[in-house]
């Protein structure tokens, strides 16, 4: 024991630091992995159920090792590099997608100072690490030398610009009554019981955003951008083997990220709805997340997919003048110090 | 001006939506219809058209007197047939073959036989692992038919007074 104490001891500075900031990454990613992994058997099982199916069901009890079941097929198939395609571009777009699906959650707040990173500009850095997965999808759609490739990136492309746009003007709206762009100080904003949640003065951005998100990760009934009916599967065509499996973990990563920002910002995170009963805790924080990620899988199950130019004029004809209107009102609410929230 | 004001409200408080959702909610407790397959299976009518058998009578005669009547009326041309006068100056088959690979399984081959002997099964699970065993020659069908005959018999009855 000693001579662990000694061998920590004698490393440097910044090793030390590198060690210590790696396990405390190891602890928020590998927890992650496995929730992406559960949650793509929930969706199968949650659609299928919908459909009255059974879903998969002959892996392991109940299905329930399924997941590793597709892991092992993903690691164990082989990567296929289409000829004339930039083979540097081709390899380096899906780890462009998942290093920043990965990165965002250094700032994510799960409990009261229970952060990998408590940075001041947290939001700002969230949105802006979600917005440059967007180029993995591009860089894949260019490498793959594929026409069905090119419109996935560009019909992506153009839908997280869109998208973005309405989604940043949510977060303002946060923001205006957070007043502060630390996740943790927001949540703690929030404190008080359900009344003082943000989604009540911000309901219609709570919906804006909650839409946007789920066109920003590309899902149905925004998934233009895989739309397999009509361009088999968008940007991730010519993928095969790991190089898919990644863009998938970080599509889903992303999906758990959006889900787990909907509890910070508008449902009080990790506060209890009524904190007199019940004791705040990191478990109503993981509860209200799993409520937003079974929304995408109902969302998934039920609508049909929007028609490309449905989803722009969505986007920029309704969403964002919806947003910038609500800023206004809520201008004039944080002017006068309405109810418990703009004090 | 008031449809428009309609319109909004109902677009912006998203009730159709809520309605789409509440289906797939409800669909979500429904009993599931999911038939287990290798465990459970459907059942299968006496009709059914699976792979073919050729039939004997109960004295183990076979029944196919090689009229070629099947041969004539096979859409998919997948049956050979050759005939020969046997010693007891009745005509019967010496070559009775079905390219599985060629069949559509429509059953006239069936329809068309005046004995009842080229029949189709209820057999629907199985497989070729070389060849040519596509291929069914007269033995083939044959032993298939005697191993199934009391279920092609009650297949046939049950299916009589439709006939």
């Amino acid at each position: 024991m000693d001579l662990a104490v000694d061998l920590w001891n004698w490393l440097h500075e910044y090793v030390q630091f590198t060690i210590y900031s790696g396990v405390k990454a190891l602890i928020i990613l590998l927890p992650l992995f496995i929730v992406v992994a559960y949650y793509t058997l929930a969706e199968r099982k949650v659609i299928g159920y919908m459909q009255v199916r059974k879903g998969p069901n002959r892996v392991g009890p109940k299905g329930l090792f399924q997941p590793f079941a597709d892991m092992f097929k993903l690691m164990f198939k082989e990567i296929i590099i289409p000829t004339n395609s930039n083979r540097y571009l081709f390899l380096i777009a899906p780890v462009i997608t998942f290093a920043p699906a990965m990165a965002a959650w250094a700032v994510i707040p799960f409990d009261d100072g229970l952060v990998f990173s408590n940075i001041n500009a947290g939001l700002l850095y969230i949105l802006a690490m979600t917005s440059v997965g967007v180029y993995g999808v591009i860089i894949a759609g260019w490498a793959s030398n594929s026409k069905y490739a090119l419109l996935g990136a560009m019909r992506s492309a153009a839908q997280i610009v869109a998208y973005e746009i309405a989604m940043g003007f949510a977060l303002v709206g946060v923001l205006m009554v957070g007043g502060s762009l630390n996740l943790g100080e927001i949540v703690n904003r929030q404190a008080g019981g359900i009344g003082h949640w943000f989604f009540i003065p911000l309901l219609p951005l709570f919906f804006v955003y909650l839409i946007s998100g789920v066109a920003e990760t590309n899902r149905a009934p925004f998934d233009v951008a895989e739309g397999e009916s009509e361009i088999v599967a968008g940007f991730h065509v010519e993928y095969s083997g790991m190089t898919f499996a990644v863009f998938f973990l970080a599509e889903y990563a992303n999906m758990i990220l959006i889900a787990m920002l909907c509890a910070l910002l508008f449902f009080g995170g990790w506060l209890s709805p009524a904190p007199g009963l019940l004791g705040d805790g990191i478990g109503w924080l993981f509860g209200k997340t799993a409520v937003f990620m079974l929304l995408f899988l109902w969302f998934r199950a039920t609508f049909p997919r929007y028609r490309y130019d449905q989803i722009m004029r969505l986007g920029w004809k309704v969403l964002l003048p919806v947003t910038i209107l609500w800023l206004a009102v809520e201008g004039v609410a944080v002017y006068f110090k309405v109810g418990p929230w703009f004090g | 001006m008031f449809a428009k004001i309609h319109y909004y409200l109902k677009s912006f408080l998203f009730l159709e939506l809520l309605k789409g959702m509440g289906v797939t909610g409800r669909y979500f407790f429904r009993k599931k219809f999911t038939v287990q397959y290798p465990e459970e299976k459907t059942p299968i009518s006496p009709r059914f058209r699976g792979l073919h058998a050729l039939r004997r009578y109960a004295n183990g005669e076979e029944r196919c007197i090689a009229c070629k009547l099947c041969e004539a009326v096979c859409p998919a041309l997948a049956i050979t047939i050759e005939s020969e006068q046997r010693a007891d100056g009745t005509r019967r088959t010496t070559r009775y073959d079905i390219d599985l690979f060629k069949c559509i399984y429509c059953g006239f081959c069936e329809e068309a036989c005046p004995v009842d002997s080229i029949v189709e099964t209820n057999i629907f699970e199985y497989h070729f692992e070389n060849r040519g065993e596509n291929i069914m020659t007269k033995e083939k069908l044959l032993e298939i038919g005697d191993r199934y005959e009391a279920q092609l018999a009650a297949d046939r009855s049950a299916d009589a007074p439709y006939r």
